[in-house]
């Protein structure tokens, strides 16, 4: 039987959420939480895995409810986690704008730009969640930007119309995470929470049904260690360094959640993998990550194309009258700022066409020279002068003299571990927050909405809902030396010795560069049967020729980047294979995702909510072997589900 | 374009350590200078030698982690650039560059050009929050900050806790990080409550911490990528003396 062969298992069912009215399910699901008395608290140990927004949020605001957190991040320092990269801003609907914006509204733009696939109860709650996280945020000293008065300035962000999005410069996720990494470190002084930094966790221990702990590797010695706890939360952040090329940071990777999908926890919608638009194109073969150029930069920039095909001209040459415009001529009524999916397959198109520029042919304009020359050039620079800075940097190209040059690029993923209303995975004890997990964006993200996920998730959801588990379930101490742990580290050292053991010909990021180009080739912006079909049989010969010919230098006992790469590059393959699968088994385009044989006639993505109105929740059978599928209805309510139209 | 690199190895904390020579024959203009030492690592794996460690992660110039010394400056010759964003186009065919690690006492060598900074984190740790336990925090408008104040703290807080400045620093002085943090959350009214006992906490542990006094040459200003300024340390030494001999810090 063919890895593509896959079965459908029983439905999975969210049992955690609460029905009726949507505005009080939070509060009804806050009353009926069970609580840990706090005398007890301290006594309930937690795993925290990822420091980003959600872990570090989570870490700090258990650690201050009193719990025993052990926190673990790969970076020397927890401060570095990806959520730093982040540059736009968060949305919150405060409507201080009076622009009539509310939470039902921020609730309802955020169903309709996840295209109908993620779960209402879910957004509702991040909607009425997003006020408080501002409140929080602004207490810990976050430096946004302010009016001349002194209150929150706000921008309109991507996708919507009102202006909801509270930023910090271009640097909005260092700033929101400096200040759960600040929370994070007081708690550890005050001894709540034990870091350990340059960890990185390779198993996840699963007792009796139950996760119960984590094996993590020592990144400087090489040791090898189990840590137990009542629970574990992964906030391990995205997967999108499988295409190789990405705007996530060169460490980001899916391992840990892998490792608890092998144990049983659902992945779901994996093919959910979000391409920013606004990125700088590729330079070369060298190119070893992407960089994004924040999507504000479409409130004043216009994109564009030659109408010719070839005009080769400097773009300074060419008129206004030989421009097109595209996203303002295909789609007046939201221009420039139509969301990420429809952008960046409207940038496709055009050079599919041939008509995109820069050296490689895959690239258009982003042009400031009207917003330079209505606003002035020192109001541009106020708002987007550490962009411009950046691109000037890397492109050697002045933005405020030449149009920039952008193009697509994977830079969220949607899918993740499959939660429940609680954030707890199909594992009990096992909970998922933040980019790690599938719950809140559907097959699409909206701008400015992925800081406020991974805040609300971190400071406000999980260290509710978790409490409820602690509480309900009598957990006895695992003994150290028991059966379960002595498998899952047993498994770690295998495997890291078979790894170092196969001393082959080709380089670890030779597979990932070769993985990357099949998974951008057959499963990115633009899928088919046929290709998705190809994609999992190479795939499959990688993974072959991986696990026999690949290279790693040095040994399990010492810092070794190599073998660290190689761990994380083996978990990829096996994580693209299932991409494609979940690609294959969707035959509709919807969100970021492209179905060739799923269109309009004027060629716009065509959903089917007849058949397709579920997320996807895969279950692990083996290396290579075919899943299983398990259906999770979804149910609009509130917002019924309509075609997109952006026109 | 060909380089030639002159690489500081050292295989372990108590290894010596030493300079080794490397030549890169085709390098390009648009690498940035962390991928030109990718294309040479792949090089040193299939050659079966062990690939040069260094610290590196976004590669967008914000998490901080990248870390190198080249020709003798932190994150190398450009101003206000982290060596990943720092482009082979700066540098000239059949150039001889020199990489070191970060060299500070307060920042012990693991390995290559890998140096452990979990000093800074412990100077966080001694007051560098504002103590808002989640779900404590009222209507953020309740707080309005004057603009300049509210710019003033974000242009310090931009601070990536890379350690240039303690690499550049004669003294081996983290004065510009402790000042950049300090002035970030001084300036603001939530910061005001903790703001002495703050400022102490911080200068203690930093001090215990190996890292050395400040003499005011500035190279830690020069060095820093994100152009944290100079007068963070006024700051500090004012926000210090009052805190102490001006005797706000209520014990």
């Amino acid at each position: 039987m063919s890895y593509a062969d896959y079965s459908v298992g029983t439905p999975v069912v969210d049992k955690a959420a609460p029905d009726g009215p949507i505005e009080t399910r939070w509060e009804r699901r806050k009353f009926s939480v069970k609580l840990v008395n706090p005398a007890n608290k301290r006594k309930v140990k937690i795993i925290v895995v990822g420091t980003g927004l959600a872990g570090g949020a989570a870490a700090a605001t258990l650690g201050e409810a009193g719990y025993h957190v052990t926190s673990f991040c790969y970076q020397d320092s927890p401060r570095r986690a990806h959520s730093i990269a982040a540059q736009g801003g968060i949305n919150a609907a405060k409507n201080y704008r009076n622009d009539g914006d509310s939470v039902y509204r921020l609730f309802y733009d955020t169903v309709k730009g996840g295209d109908f696939r993620a779960r209402e109860s879910n957004v509702h709650r991040l909607a009425e969640i997003s006020r408080q996280i501002i409140d929080q945020c602004v207490a810990q000293g976050v430096p946004f930007a302010r009016e001349y008065g002194g209150l929150l300035d706000t921008r309109s962000f991507g996708g919507v119309q009102v202006s909801r999005t509270f930023y910090a410069r271009g640097q909005t996720g260092q700033q929101l995470l400096l200040g759960a990494y600040q929370a994070l470190e007081r708690q550890i002084h005050a001894g709540t929470v034990n870091m350990y930094q340059r960890h990185e966790m390779l198993e996840l221990i699963v007792v009796e049904g139950r996760a119960r702990g984590v094996v993590v590797r020592d990144m400087v010695t090489g040791e090898i260690s189990s840590h137990l706890a009542d629970a574990v939360v992964l906030a391990t952040g995205g997967y999108g360094n499988v295409f190789y090329l990405s705007t996530n940071a060169k460490g980001c990777n899916v391992t840990a959640n892998w490792r608890a999908h092998r144990k049983g926890a659902l992945f779901a919608n994996p093919c959910f993998t979000q391409i920013h638009p606004t990125c700088i194109p590729v330079s070369g073969d060298h190119q070893s990550k992407l960089t994004l150029m924040s999507e504000s930069l479409r409130n004043d920039g216009r994109v564009w194309v030659p109408k010719q095909l070839g005009d080769d001209r400097d773009p300074r040459q060419i008129p206004d009258a030989e421009r097109d415009y595209f996203l303002e001529r295909k789609y007046p009524s939201f221009g420039n700022l139509v969301p990420r999916d429809i952008a960046s397959r409207a940038a496709k198109e055009v050079c599919d066409e041939k008509r995109g520029v820069g050296p490689s042919g895959l690239g258009v304009y982003l042009d400031f020279e009207d917003a330079i020359t209505r606003l002035g050039r020192k109001a541009v620079e106020a708002k987007y002068g550490n962009l411009f800075e950046m691109y000037e940097r890397i492109t050697g190209e002045n933005p405020y003299e030449v149009p920039m040059r952008i193009f697509p690029a994977v830079h969220y993923t949607m899918g993740g571990l499959w939660v429940d209303y609680d954030l707890q995975s199909t594992i009990p004890g096992l909970y998922v927050a933040g980019e790690a997990n599938f719950s809140d964006h559907g097959a699409n993200r909206l701008g400015a909405s992925a800081l406020m996920q991974g805040l609300s998730d971190g400071y406000f959801v999980l260290p509710v809902t978790i409490g409820d588990y602690l509480a309900s379930n009598k957990l006895p101490e695992v003994a150290p030396d028991a059966a379960e742990v002595v498998e899952a580290e047993t498994a770690v050292r295998e495997r890291i010795e078979k790894l170092l053991s196969i001393n082959g010909n080709r380089t670890v990021d030779s597979f990932h560069r070769e993985l990357g180009h099949i998974m951008w080739d057959y499963c990115g912006m633009e899928r088919t049967e046929d290709g998705l079909l190809k994609a999992i049989d190479l795939i499959a010969e990688l993974r072959r020729e991986f696990w026999n010919n690949v290279k790693v230098p040095g040994t399990g006992a010492e810092l070794n980047q190599s073998l660290e790469k190689a761990g994380r590059v083996a978990d990829f393959i096996e994580l693209g294979e299932l991409m494609c699968l979940d690609a294959l088994a969707r035959r509709e385009s919807c969100g970021g995702h492209f179905r060739a044989e799923s269109q309009t006639e004027d060629g716009e993505a065509q959903r089917d909510d007849e058949n397709f109105s579920y997320a996807a929740a895969w279950e692990y059978t083996g290396s290579g072997e075919a899943p299983v599928l398990h259906k999770e209805e979804l149910n609009f309510e509130y917002v019924h589900p309509t075609q997109r139209s952006y026109k | 374009m060909k380089v030639n690199l002159r690489v500081w190895r050292q295989t372990d904390p108590v290894d010596k350590g030493r300079m080794v020579d490397y030549t890169v024959e085709d390098a390009s203009e648009d690498m940035s200078f962390l991928e030109l030492i990718d294309v040479l690592n792949e090089k040193l794996i299939l050659s079966g030698d062990e690939p040069i460690a260094f610290d590196h992660d976004c590669r967008e110039g914000i998490c901080g982690a990248c870390s190198m010394v080249i020709d003798g400056q932190p994150h190398g010759p450009e101003r206000a650039t982290t060596t990943c964003q720092l482009h082979m186009r700066k540098f000239d065919d059949g150039d001889t560059i020199t990489v070191e690690p970060f060299r500070a006492g307060a920042f012990p060598v693991i390995k290559d050009l890998v140096v452990d900074r979990n000093a800074f984190d412990k100077i966080i740790q001694a007051g560098g929050y504002i103590s808002a336990n989640t779900g404590s925090a009222p209507e953020a408008h309740s707080t309005p900050v004057p603009k300049a104040a509210a710019d003033r703290s974000f242009a310090a807080a931009n601070c990536i806790g890379c350690g240039a400045c303690v690499a550049a620093c004669p003294n081996g002085s983290a004065s510009l990080f402790l000042g950049a943090k300090l002035t970030h959350l001084g300036e603001m009214p939530q910061g005001q409550p903790e703001r002495w006992d703050r400022v102490v906490n911080m200068v203690e542990t930093h001090d215990d911490a190996g890292f050395g006094g400040c003499t005011n040459t500035g190279a830690c200003a020069t060095a820093c990528p994100k152009e944290i300024p100079l007068d963070v340390i006024s700051q500090l030494n004012h926000d210090y003396l009052k805190a102490t001999v001006g005797g706000r810090r209520k014990k």
